[in-house]
């Protein structure tokens, strides 16, 4: 079963919506030992920074995701990605969930519309099992105006916009990130959340 | 790079398409599902479902197609028309819509832009916009499907939208509507150098070229598109290819 962590953030449904029809077992939950009891979690997210990590503290959950991205596969995705690193600058600075390094301010694209909104290319840069079957040419759909600021090594594949902006993270362990919503990138989504369930063991 | 999204419009009258007939009345054509999912597999970035019901109960019919389509087709989905509360946004994004589309209640409440966006996050709240050219040299906004002079000026009514913290402007001009004659060029210039969330631009397209030239021409984001594609003149693929020649980036 994979957990949808429901701490009161972001359109939680469209996520649940595919992966029903993917066929994987899976629940909305914000219950401790229903997360512990999953094959693998996903952490969604819609809005300000700040105001999630809030949400996800009140619900006294942040110690046992962090514990269990130790150990099962982990996907954040939009702010539930930007979560996964150090610190966050949108309006504060903000701690998050430290399981990536890295931090997570404005995105800088000069003469460019913010947010980033709409489909943009993946750009492969290191070998991720989230991205197998994929092409060379597939298009992921991004809304947001902040980004991640990391390491090359834990970058799956960007995307250019004015500058790179990372779309998919990993630590090389069981964490995952998606800028983008896979959810709502047609059947490249799909594919990638299909990769994602086929992590469990 | 980022692509230039093509969105079909569906209007939806009581849970089915209508499509107009030569001015005659709309009639009922089908399935919104089922347009949605094959407008998705042509390869439409987007898909806007418009409310034209006007009853109470055609609301909550509408909310189920909204869950249906969210079931079905995982791209994002945009509903408009009649929303004019925040319950009203509530209630749409519940069902699965990723976006809502305001207009006449917009400009008779524009503080509804800003409540929404605090609430929900101003990636899904889109505003849109009839605006046609006044007899100034500049132009002004219209409410109720293009019928209500708003007397207010096209490009403050933006720079506040995007203020108040809309996340996408959808500007359909009146001038060209219907004419099949190309997009409003100078009008979504006008509107693209005043603002810097994305524009989609409405209205005017009849042929393929008319989109490579909204997108050379103009800083525009995306095209929305109705009859063309309704009445199958031409499909979202067609669109895809040709702009793919022009080299401008689609997605595939």
């Amino acid at each position: 079963m994979i957990s949808i962590i429901d701490y009161g953030a972001g359109n939680i449904f469209s996520v649940k919506n595919a992966l029903d029809y993917l066929g994987f077992d899976n629940k909305l939950t914000k219950d401790k030992a229903e997360i512990e009891n999953s094959d693998a979690i996903i952490l969604p997210g819609v809005g300000a920074f700040p105001s999630a990590m809030n949400m996800l503290n009140e619900t006294g959950l942040t110690d046992t995701i962090k514990a269990q991205a130790k150990v099962k596969p982990f996907l954040g995705i939009c702010l539930g990605m930007q979560m996964l690193f150090d610190k966050s600058y949108e309006f504060e600075e903000c701690d998050g969930l430290g399981l990536i390094n890295g931090k997570v301010d404005n995105v800088i694209a000069e003469g460019m519309n913010i947010p980033h909104m709409g489909w943009n290319k993946l750009e492969k840069l290191n070998d991720c099992p989230l991205l197998d079957n994929l092409n060379d040419d597939e298009y992921v759909y991004f809304v947001h105006s902040y980004q991640a600021y990391c390491d090359d090594k834990n970058i799956a594949a960007y995307c250019e916009y004015a500058n790179r902006i990372p779309a998919l993270v990993f630590d090389g362990n069981n964490v995952y990130g998606a800028q983008f919503h896979p959810e709502k990138s047609g059947e490249t989504g799909l594919k990638i959340l299909r990769n994602f369930g086929g992590l469990i063991r | 790079m980022l692509a230039k999204r093509i969105i079909p419009c569906l209007d939806v009258r009581n849970g089915k398409v209508v499509k107009g007939v030569n001015f005659l009345g709309v009639k009922d054509v089908g399935d919104p599902v089922e347009y949605a999912q094959e407008y998705n597999r042509q390869g439409a970035d987007e898909l806007v479902f418009y409310d034209i019901t006007a009853s109470h109960e055609g609301r909550g019919v509408m909310l189920d197609v909204v869950r249906r389509t969210a079931q079905k087709v995982f791209v994002p989905l945009t509903v408009g028309g009649g929303i004019s509360t925040i319950d009203d946004f509530r209630d749409t994004l519940r069902a699965g819509a990723d976006k809502v589309s305001i207009n006449s209640s917009a400009v008779k409440n524009p503080q509804l832009i800003s409540q929404a966006a605090d609430i929900f996050g101003s990636q899904c709240v889109v505003v849109g916009i009839d605006a046609k050219r006044d007899l100034n040299g500049g132009y002004t906004v219209f409410v109720n499907g293009g019928r209500i002079d708003m007397k207010l000026d096209l490009l403050e009514w933006v720079k506040k939208i995007e203020e108040l913290g809309a996340g996408e402007i959808c500007l359909n001009s009146i001038d060209t509507d219907g004419t099949k004659a190309g997009f409003d060029l100078e009008m979504l210039n006008a509107v693209c150098e005043r603002v810097s969330i994305p524009v989609i631009a409405s209205g005017g397209c009849g042929k393929l070229s008319d989109f490579s030239e909204v997108f050379e021409k103009t800083n525009s984001s995306a095209a929305l598109v109705a009859s063309l594609f309704h009445f199958k003149e031409l499909t979202v693929s067609q669109v895809k290819d040709h702009l793919r020649d022009k080299q401008i980036s689609v997605r595939r």
